[in-house]
Formats: structure tokens, C-alpha cells, sequence
């Protein structure tokens, strides 16, 4: 089937509005949030849909974004298809239950508007909300824009309920640079979406009567969520739903060839999108928006001679690991772009990560960490171009510092 | 409860239990037992109400009260709150 | 809220088969339990539990064993109120949406003190303003009993925990006991009640009733705790029942903000000669010890002239019988 057939409508949208749309489409039952910068426009959007009659769920406006994760994980666990979004402080306050969603095994599906965490207060974009929850057992996509927003929450509902999953996902934007920038973006007809998604459907599991039923909360085939265990059982548990993040890693892949086939839409395979990576020397690896610049700069590199290439990762967990080792391999000499900052470590969460997964390799590329754009300060393509610069320089003179600042005045 | 413990592979997710406590006996933790005399007992109930532990059932079809000595924990309320004394907390004969 | 009114005999409710079945691990004589337990006689058709981390949560839920022969979810301490809600939401949308078979589905939310009054207390507001129809019960034994006996905002002056203990300084808890269910009835609720096991026919009518609100409602159970209080066992329903006469915890139901006693509570409002002193409640109980000193008897008085004023108070507003 060829994606002529399928018209796609053109909307001018900001990312908060994509990722409300998606949601729409997606035919989800109860939406519990809480307003936060830059997520704001999300769940406004959301509550024009069911002022107007436009969608059936139920949106419960929740006096925190603790409850609002809570009534999600309940919600889900009665067996409804839920989504929330939420942003720095708002998912800072939602840590301890993104623990108890993803134990739970409830496929909640939340927009991350990613924006700096306080103290200072800023509201601008920027990854430590995120990273700082990485730990959390959330299946986590970054997209690059807009577009990517409203076609990763759509893939995602069907991610986090697919059975061998069955793991809550985050979807992260950046703030204000994707949530509220206004771009062109190509809409799918609700009922294909709604065909793509499909129903929910639910593991298995053993019962205190003997049975095996459904993982929900049902009356009829009743069953206990969130029992305590005893240091004999809890390993396994959390044994798990590293199985079922390993399994994440392939059905990510095929539902993103699944919905290109549909939308003609494909983000790498997934996973991870190389940019003239095949013989690149020098490259870039990087999380977000700041992708769509780079290319560019990349563009202007190769024009000039230079062998540059781009890496733009887009599921942070379960971390491809064996997909870096692929695109890599060959490169010379590695940036990793962070937004995002863990003070007191050798560079931040995606450097660690990837100079982790790149370890085992026989040759493998130099690795560098490049922390940038904290706070939602923005690099300029003459700032980035400076990255590539650093490299070229860098593949000549041999060992430099491990961690650089872009952009910070010294 | 099982000799060998169960794989990671072999159990329900999330920690779903796959047995009902009525599995569980609770009734070694009790220290005295309640003794009832079968004359003062009127069937008022009381007693059935008031056991934290549902270990005292009325049998409608015997017309009286039965204590299920697998769950008493020997705490001692019915013979306390018994409107009649007909209940008396004994250490067990041994 | 129906009139229509539930009737039972003693002999239905003892026949009716347990949903917090035998076998959960709460100590011997364990107020709650026996609370809970009689509680969920009345629920009334299909029902969905969701409860706070505590006590009773932890004695039924033990890996891999289950005490509850219903749907039962725990997430967390301060959120049972929101677990509820997310229940109530999606129950509603998929029965909208033709997902569910059963007709009605009944949602009771169960917290201790700590989960209620405490930590609980945002999430519970949350939820009674937003108008989800479940019923929240707080089984009340007047502390963190399940972290080892540390206070609690439902922790009466004078008792002694382990975070208040009775010292050559400190006489036990300095401060009052939150007046949980009048921030419960200033949310203008349909149903706010207080009951306690020992009067448990009552209790079952205010369950049900709770139940029947097509709204929130909310339930005050008072239940002693022999390990928390170092009382004997035995007494704990003697407890319960003393709670009452001493008007220490005088029951009552609100409908509509209207308030009215109970039978037991306005027997001893229309025979204040039946009323017991506070001390017949607080002695025999360990936490209470240190306050029969000739150094704190002073604070005895003071406990009973609080009561005494506390029940003046509801005295006056109650409607009269």
C-alpha cells in the first residue's frame, strides 16, 4: 500500500498542539494532568476537544501531578487507556509513582515538555527533567519536532500496550523550541489512527482463585496490584521488566516500519537516525531538536570536504546499544551532545551512556561530551559548527578535555 | 509455600499473588484458645461479628457457633465482649 | 441519596461470605482488622478496593498471598484518594463506551490516619472537590502503627509514640488531634459519618449509605490498636465501645450537612448521666500511662475538659433528634 493513498491533512501546529491531537485520535479513555510550562498548551488544547464534545474521555484535572500520574496508574489498572503530560518540576513531583507505574507494568503514556528543572526557576527547555528519571523503568523517545511528536504519541500507545511491553513510555519534546513552535505538520485521518492503535489488549496472569485472567482490576476475575514482597520475590520482578525493555527494542523498530507504511513517515529505524553516518570521520551524537540544525551544519560540512556525520538518538531506553556499535564503529572521533548536567560526574547521562555502550568495540571512536543549552539557552549554528571544528582539530592534535560547555561564558 | 522458589520466567507479572490467605494458618500464633460453654451460648453472634480473623462461624444449619482454630490467634476478644461469659480463653492441654 | 433503607439481621451478615479473608498477618485483636472485615460485609454488589500503604494494606497483600477476594489496588501512602479517582474515571468511560458488563461498580478507598490526615490529606481534597463517586473510609488508630507507633496528626494529646514519647519533659503528644471529619463536612459532602466496630450494626448502615451517595462520601471508623496503644488485646472492642461512651469519639452521621448523632452517641446526649469519664477510656492503655502521675494529672483534666468541650460543641451543632 502506498502512502498516496492515505490523505494526510496539513495543519500549521505547534508541538503541544500535535501532541494533543495524537491523543485525540488515539481514542484514550481517561486524560488525568496538571498544568505546567511548556506543557500548558497540551492539556488546554485537550480540554477545548472535551468542552466540545470532539472526544469520549474522561480528563480528570487533578490537584497535583502526583495524583495526576496516580489516577493514570489507576486508571490503567481498571483496564483504560490513559495519557498525561507534565514537565520539570511537575514530573520531578511524579518520581516516586513513575517507579510504582513502571513496576505496576501500566502502559501510561506521558508528554514530556522537557524543561529545566529549579533551583534557579526556569521555565525553559532543556533534558534534565527526563534524564534525571532515567532510572525509572519509563520507556523514553525524544523526538526532533512537531511532526515527530504527533507520530511518536500515536506509535507509543501502541509500544507501551503491545503484551511482550506492557511498560509506561514518555515521549519528550523540547520546550518551547518544539512544544511552542508553530510548524507544518501532516495529520493522518482519525479513523486510520484509530485502526493503528486498536484496542487494548491485556497480559495474563495467575490468580489467588486459581484462574489465569486478565491483568485488571475486574470484579469478575479478581486479582491484587501492588502487593509486598519480600527481598525473596523483588529481583525477579524488577528481572522483568528488563525483559520486557529488551523486548521495547524490537517492537519499537517494527512499529515504526509499521506506521511509515501508513504515514510514509520513518524516523530511522526507530531507534536511532543516521545523518551521513556511513563514512563519516567526525560526528555528532545528540538527543532532540537540536538534530534539525545540525543537519544543516552537517550539509555545509560535507560541501566543504569534510567527512561529518550525525547520530540523532531517539529512544534513550531501552538504549540501542547494539545499533551505536553498528552506526559508530567506524567513526574517528565522537561529540555527545547533553542537555542536561550531572554535577559532580565525568560528563552527563547520554556521553556516559554512550561511551559505555562503545567500550567493547575492538576500535572504537574518541568520545567527547559536549554540555549545552541548560536552561533553554540556545546555540546558534556558529556555536555548533564550533563542535565539528573542535573535532577536525582534535582528530590532528590528539587528546583533549573529556567535557566541554558550549555556550557558557568563562 | 513452595520448596523451590519460582523463576523470574515462571511468575506473574507486577507481583500478582496466585494464592489466597486462606492458605495461610495463622492459628500457631495464639498462645491461649477459647473454650466455649455450649449452655451459657445463646447464638447472639456477638463473637461472630467481632473476630478480626473470621475464625468463628455460624452453622445456621447446626444452630450454633464453630471456632476455626487454623486462623484463631487467641487475641481474646470474644470471650471478653460474650454477653452471656460463655467463652474463656485456656492455654491449649498439651 | 436513597431512603430507601438496607435491612439486616445479625445472622445474614454472619453467613455472608468474607471478602478480607482468614489468614492476613494483623496482630491478634487487631481493631482495624476486625473493622475491615465487618466493613466489607456491606459492600453490595461489584466492588473495587483500593487502599493506602498501612497496616491493612500490608497484613492482606503479603507476596505471594492475598487476603482480598476482590479487585484490590495499592500504589502508594498518600494517594489512595487518587488511586480512586482513576478507578472512578475509567469505570465511567468504559462503561460509556460499552467495555464493562456490570451495571455499577462500587469503588471504596481504605486509609489509615497517617494516609488520610497526613500525607493523605491533598489527594483526598483533591478527589471530594472534583466529586468522584467512591467512598473513602479512614480506619483511625491514632498513629503510623505499621512504621512502629510514630504520631500522627490523628494522635490524641497526651498519648505517648515513639516519635512523642512520654519523657521527663515531653508528656507524650503536645498537640490536639486534627478534627479530620469537620474538614471532611466543610467540603460539602453528601455523606460524612464517624462509627467505630464495637457498634457494628451501625457501621454496616453507614458503609452502605456511603455507598449509595452518587458522589463522594466519607466514613471516620474508629479503631483501637493494642499493639500502638498497649492495651490488652482482649479489650479492644471494650475500647471502641468506651471511645463512645466517654465521648472521647462520638458518632455521628452528616447528610447534607445536616448532623445528627447516632443511637449510642444520643443516648448519652439525652442521658448525660450515662456519660463516662475520660479516665474509665484512657486507663489500662499503655500510652495513656504516664498521665496517671500526680505530675500530670493536670493533663488529664485538661483532656477531659477538651472532650467535654468538644462535645458541647457537636451538641449544639446537631440537629436535635
Amino acid at each position: 500500500m502506498t502512502t498516496q493513498q492515505i490523505k494526510q491533512e496539513i495543519v500549521a501546529m505547534n508541538g503541544d498542539e500535535a501532541v494533543a491531537l495524537a491523543v485525540k485520535q488515539c481514542d484514550v479513555d481517561v486524560v488525568a494532568a496538571y498544568p505546567i510550562t511548556p506543557q500548558t498548551i497540551i492539556v488546554e488544547k485537550f480540554s477545548e476537544y472535551v468542552a466540545n464534545g470532539e472526544v469520549q474521555t474522561e480528563f480528570v484535572c487533578t490537584e497535583s501531578e502526583h495524583s495526576a500520574m496516580t489516577a493514570c496508574l489507576a486508571a490503567a489498572a481498571t483496564g483504560a487507556r490513559t495519557f498525561t503530560a507534565s514537565a520539570s518540576a511537575g514530573l520531578a513531583l511524579m518520581h516516586e509513582m513513575l517507579f510504582v507505574t513502571s513496576g505496576s507494568r501500566a502502559p501510561v503514556v506521558m508528554a514530556v515538555a522537557n524543561r529545566a528543572l529549579s533551583s534557579p526557576l526556569n521555565i525553559h527547555g532543556d533534558h534534565s527533567d527526563s534524564m534525571a528519571e532515567r532510572d525509572s523503568g519509563w520507556i523514553q523517545i525524544y523526538v526532533e519536532n512537531a511532526q515527530e511528536a504527533y507520530d511518536s504519541i500515536i506509535q507509543a500507545f501502541r509500544i507501551a500496550e503491545d503484551i511482550e511491553v506492557s511498560l509506561p513510555i514518555i515521549v519528550g519534546l523540547d520546550g518551547f523550541t518544539i512544544s511552542h513552535t508553530l510548524e507544518r505538520t501532516d495529520v493522518l485521518p482519525e479513523e486510520t489512527v484509530k485502526k493503528f492503535v486498536g484496542e487494548r489488549k491485556f497480559p495474563m496472569v495467575l490468580n489467588h482463585e486459581g484462574k489465569t485472567v486478565p491483568f485488571k482490576l475486574d470484579p469478575e476475575n479478581p486479582m491484587l496490584m501492588g502487593p509486598n514482597v519480600s527481598p525473596n520475590y523483588y529481583f525477579e520482578f524488577k528481572r522483568q521488566q528488563e525483559e520486557a525493555m529488551r523486548n521495547a527494542l524490537k517492537k519499537i523498530q517494527e512499529i515504526n516500519t509499521e506506521y511509515a507504511k501508513l504515514s510514509g513517515r520513518s524516523y530511522g529505524n526507530g531507534l536511532v537516525d543516521a545523518y551521513k553516518l556511513d563514512d563519516a570521520e567526525i560526528a555528532i551524537l545528540v538527543v532532540g531538536s537540536t538534530a534539525g540544525t545540525l543537519k544543516v551544519i552537517v550539509d555545509q560540512l560535507r560541501q566543504e570536504g569534510v567527512k561529518a556525520g550525525l547520530l540523532r538518538l531517539r529512544t534513550f531506553r531501552p538504549f540501542p546499544v547494539e545499533d551505536l556499535k553498528n552506526t559508530l564503529k567506524n567513526v574517528k572521533i565522537l561529540a555527545v551532545m547533553d542537555k542536561s548536567m550531572s554535577p559532580g560526574s565525568l560528563g552527563a547521562a547520554v556521553f556516559n551512556e554512550v561511551r559505555n555502550a562503545l567500550y567493547d568495540l575492538k576500535q572504537r571512536p574518541t568520545v567527547v561530551n559536549y554540555i549545552f543549552g541548560l536552561g533553554g539557552r540556545d546555540s546558534s549554528p556558529r556555536d555548533l559548527k564550533r563542535i565539528y571544528e573542535d573535532l577536525i582539530r582534535l582528530a590532528k592534535t590528539g587528546q583533549t578535555e573529556s567535557v566541554h560547555y558550549l555556550g557558557l561564558r568563562e | 509455600m513452595s520448596s523451590k522458589e519460582k523463576t523470574w520466567k515462571e511468575i506473574s507479572i507486577a507481583g500478582v499473588p496466585s494464592k489466597s490467605s486462606i492458605g495461610f494458618m495463622t492459628g500457631d500464633w495464639k498462645t491461649y484458645m477459647p473454650v466455649r460453654d455450649l449452655e451459657k451460648c445463646t447464638v447472639c453472634l456477638t463473637c461472630v461479628m467481632f473476630c478480626p480473623e473470621g475464625a468463628i462461624k455460624y452453622r445456621p444449619e447446626m444452630g450454633k457457633i464453630e471456632f476455626d482454630f487454623s486462623f484463631c490467634k487467641g487475641c481474646g476478644i470474644c470471650a471478653n465482649e460474650c454477653p452471656t461469659k460463655a467463652i474463656t480463653m485456656k492455654m491449649p492441654e498439651e | 441519596m436513597t431512603t430507601q433503607e438496607w435491612k439486616f439481621t445479625a445472622k445474614e451478615i454472619a453467613q455472608k461470605p468474607d471478602l478480607f479473608l482468614s489468614g492476613h498477618r494483623a496482630c491478634a485483636g487487631c481493631g482495624p482488622a476486625a473493622a475491615l472485615r465487618l466493613i466489607m460485609k456491606a459492600t453490595r454488589g461489584p466492588t473495587i478496593v483500593t487502599q493506602a500503604t498501612g497496616c491493612m494494606e500490608i497484613v492482606g497483600s503479603i507476596y505471594p498471598y492475598t487476603s482480598w477476594a476482590l479487585p484490590w489496588l495499592h500504589t502508594a501512602f498518600e494517594n489512595a484518594a487518587a488511586n480512586a479517582s482513576g478507578i472512578e474515571a475509567a469505570l465511567k468511560i468504559l462503561s460509556k463506551k460499552g467495555k464493562i458488563k456490570q451495571e455499577h461498580i462500587d469503588v471504596i478507598a481504605l486509609a489509615g490516619d497517617g494516609g488520610t490526615i497526613d500525607i493523605g490529606l491533598q489527594a483526598l481534597s483533591g478527589a471530594v472537590e472534583r466529586g468522584h463517586d467512591f467512598l473513602f473510609i479512614l480506619y483511625d488508630n491514632e498513629g503510623y502503627m505499621n512504621t512502629g507507633i510514630q504520631r500522627s496528626g490523628g494522635t490524641p494529646t497526651g498519648a505517648a509514640t515513639t516519635t512523642t514519647p512520654a519523657g521527663s519533659v515531653n508528656p507524650g503528644k503536645l498537640e490536639k488531634k486534627k478534627p479530620i471529619t469537620e474538614i471532611m463536612l466543610a467540603h460539602e459532602m453528601e455523606y460524612v459519618a464517624t462509627a467505630t466496630p464495637y457498634y457494628w450494626k451501625d457501621m454496616l448502615t453507614k458503609v452502605r449509605k456511603g455507598l449509595e451517595v452518587d458522589g463522594p462520601a466519607f466514613l471516620h471508623v474508629f479503631a483501637p490498636c493494642p499493639r500502638g496503644w498497649r492495651s490488652e488485646p482482649a479489650r479492644t472492642m471494650e475500647y471502641s465501645k468506651l471511645s463512645v461512651e466517654s465521648c472521647m469519639f462520638p458518632i455521628w452521621e452528616a447528610v447534607n450537612g445536616k448532623r445528627q448523632l447516632s443511637t449510642p452517641s444520643k443516648l448519652i446526649a439525652l442521658a448525660p448521666q450515662k456519660k463516662k469519664p475520660v479516665k474509665a477510656y484512657l486507663e489500662g492503655q499503655g500510652r495513656f500511662r504516664h498521665l496517671f502521675t500526680p505530675q500530670n494529672s493536670h493533663i488529664l483534666d485538661e483532656i477531659q475538659r477538651n472532650t467535654d468541650e468538644r462535645w458541647n460543641r457537636l451538641l449544639q451543632k446537631c440537629e436535635p433528634a
